[in-house]
């Protein structure tokens, strides 16, 4: 544990608006504002920014950039273009995973990674363990950028009022002036809504907020974030990715280009033609209350992820089960400290738009 | 939300739960006190979610967890600051987990015991003592 926490430059404006604050990942950050259940449901009905400058960012750049990219990461990113964005695993040579990862193309030789807080320190060094095999070159750049998620059905609106241009399609990517300010705006997200994300000098990232909150967003916290990102099953790193278990358990062999030769790509292979022993799946509780990670499943397997649905107001979540168990409809007991728990295995997303 | 506070008539555990005892007076029938979780403990914990109260009946031991209150993001125990069976469970809080934000001194009560030990009562802070313990 850091003996010193770090703030994103916008603390002061958390503190303002009347934030809890939390440790995460070694910095100081808002888990919530008014409340989880507002500002979970401001950004499935209207729009909510997140502060989310803690995560890092890795630039690749060079003749042989994409050559050490496809090496590290498991997708192929050979298929995205310039202004695109593609989203991969960082995988050890057993296939367990190290990260999970959107990465931008900026430039023909230059991309840039965005990583999980808790991991960018081991993520860095694993890029420059590699790049000496590469003409490439590798630069932390997670001081150089304060990160804003605007999100909901009227982020985009909110956004390209301010913007000098139209704003990049859902997976892609451009440097567009907001009020002025220069910045890369990534119509990527983490909520299951569209939206955008922001990546700018964190000096001009308080007036960019003040503009977003002036303008009706909703403050929204890491609480929020994680109960919006259950709700669209997408995998939390630390909770359904890890690095005992590998991509095509995670039902990520989507994400995966065995064939690049991706560092990992021959276990991911292996475990795809054999088919998982476990995968993860989607399930709600039938009944009351709320499974959390960590509880057993009866017959084998375990929950990573757990909470309260806002939208649906009954406990769902994510767990690894023996692959016999993984079909839609099958009905799982959980073990919730000791109380055994119906639950049903659910189609993902659990939740969806009109659901 | 409600207001900050801790009221006057009644006692306190360190773990932050309250009980309001009454009853005393009576010859016939052993005193009862009322339990829930005070001002700071759901402030802390956050919107609550969900609580399951145990059956009546059940034997609580002072100090020892009785329950569970979950917000959305975690799940803490309720402790009881008192010993005794309990007599009766507020089933509201099933359906409007809310009211124990809403009013933890009211409509937020979680259960009612009979005491098997009244003498307890001694080991319980006041309401100023409570306030003190918080650095308030």
């Amino acid at each position: 544990m850091p003996t010193t926490l770090r703030r994103t430059a916008l603390y002061d404006r958390h503190i303002a608006a009347g934030a809890k604050i939390v440790e995460f990942a070694g910095w100081e950050m808002p888990v919530q504002y008014e409340g989880v259940r507002q500002e979970h449901m401001a950004v499935r009905e209207d729009v909510g920014v997140f502060d989310v400058s803690h995560m890092g960012e890795i630039e690749t750049s060079g003749p042989q950039a994409l050559a050490l990219l496809q090496r590290l990461i498991s997708n192929d990113l050979s298929k995205v273009p310039i202004g695109g964005a593609q989203y991969g695993l960082l995988c050890r040579e057993d296939g367990g995973v190290l990260d999970d990862l959107f990465t931008y193309r900026l430039d023909a030789e230059r991309w840039l990674t965005v990583t999980n807080a808790a991991n960018h320190a081991q993520d860095l060094q694993w890029w420059c363990a590699r790049a000496d095999e590469f003409d490439a070159r590798v630069d932390d750049r997670i001081e150089d950028y304060a990160m804003l998620a605007v999100q909901g059905p009227r982020a985009r609106e909110l956004v390209q009022a301010i913007s000098d241009a139209p704003l990049p399609p859902r997976m892609t990517a451009a440097t567009r002036r907001l009020m002025g300010v220069e910045m890369f705006v990534c119509g990527t997200g983490y909520t299951g809504e569209d939206g955008v994300e922001l990546l700018l000098a964190p000096a001009g990232a308080p007036a960019l907020w003040d503009e977003l909150m002036r303008r009706g967003a909703v403050p929204a916290g890491l609480a929020a974030r994680d109960t919006l990102r259950l709700e669209a099953c997408y995998h939390l790193y630390g909770n359904d990715l890890s690095i005992e278990r590998g991509p095509i358990e995670a039902g990520l062999g989507w994400c995966c280009a065995e064939d690049t030769g991706f560092i990992g790509s021959d276990a991911v292979r292996a475990v795809r033609e054999a088919g998982p022993a476990e995968k993860l799946v989607a399930f709600a509780i039938d009944g009351p209350g709320i499974a959390r990670q960590g509880n057993p499943i009866a017959g084998g397997g375990e929950v990573t992820s757990g909470t309260l649905s806002p939208s649906l107001g009954i406990g769902v979540g994510l767990a690894y089960v023996p692959s016999e168990h993984a079909a839609v409809g099958t009905r799982l007991e959980i073990d919730v400290r000791g109380k055994m728990r119906p639950a049903v295995v659910r189609e993902k997303p659990l939740y969806r738009k009109g659901s | 939300m409600s207001q900050d506070g801790y009221p006057d008539d009644l006692l306190y555990h360190p773990e932050h739960d309250w009980a309001r005892i009454e009853g005393e007076d009576s010859d016939v029938a052993p005193p009862e006190a009322t339990l829930g979780i005070t001002w700071y403990a759901q402030d802390a914990l956050g919107e609550v979610v969900f609580f399951e109260a145990p059956a009546v009946g059940t034997r609580l031991v002072q100090g020892a967890p009785y329950a569970e209150v979950e917000s959305v993001k975690a799940v803490s125990d309720v402790v009881a600051p008192l010993s005794g069976e309990i007599v009766a469970v507020n089933d509201t809080l099933e359906d409007s987990p809310q009211l124990i934000n809403e009013d933890p001194y009211g409509q937020g009560w979680m259960v009612r015991i009979a005491l098997s030990d009244p003498a307890e009562r001694d080991a319980l802070m006041d309401a100023d003592a409570y306030s003190a313990s918080l650095g308030g």
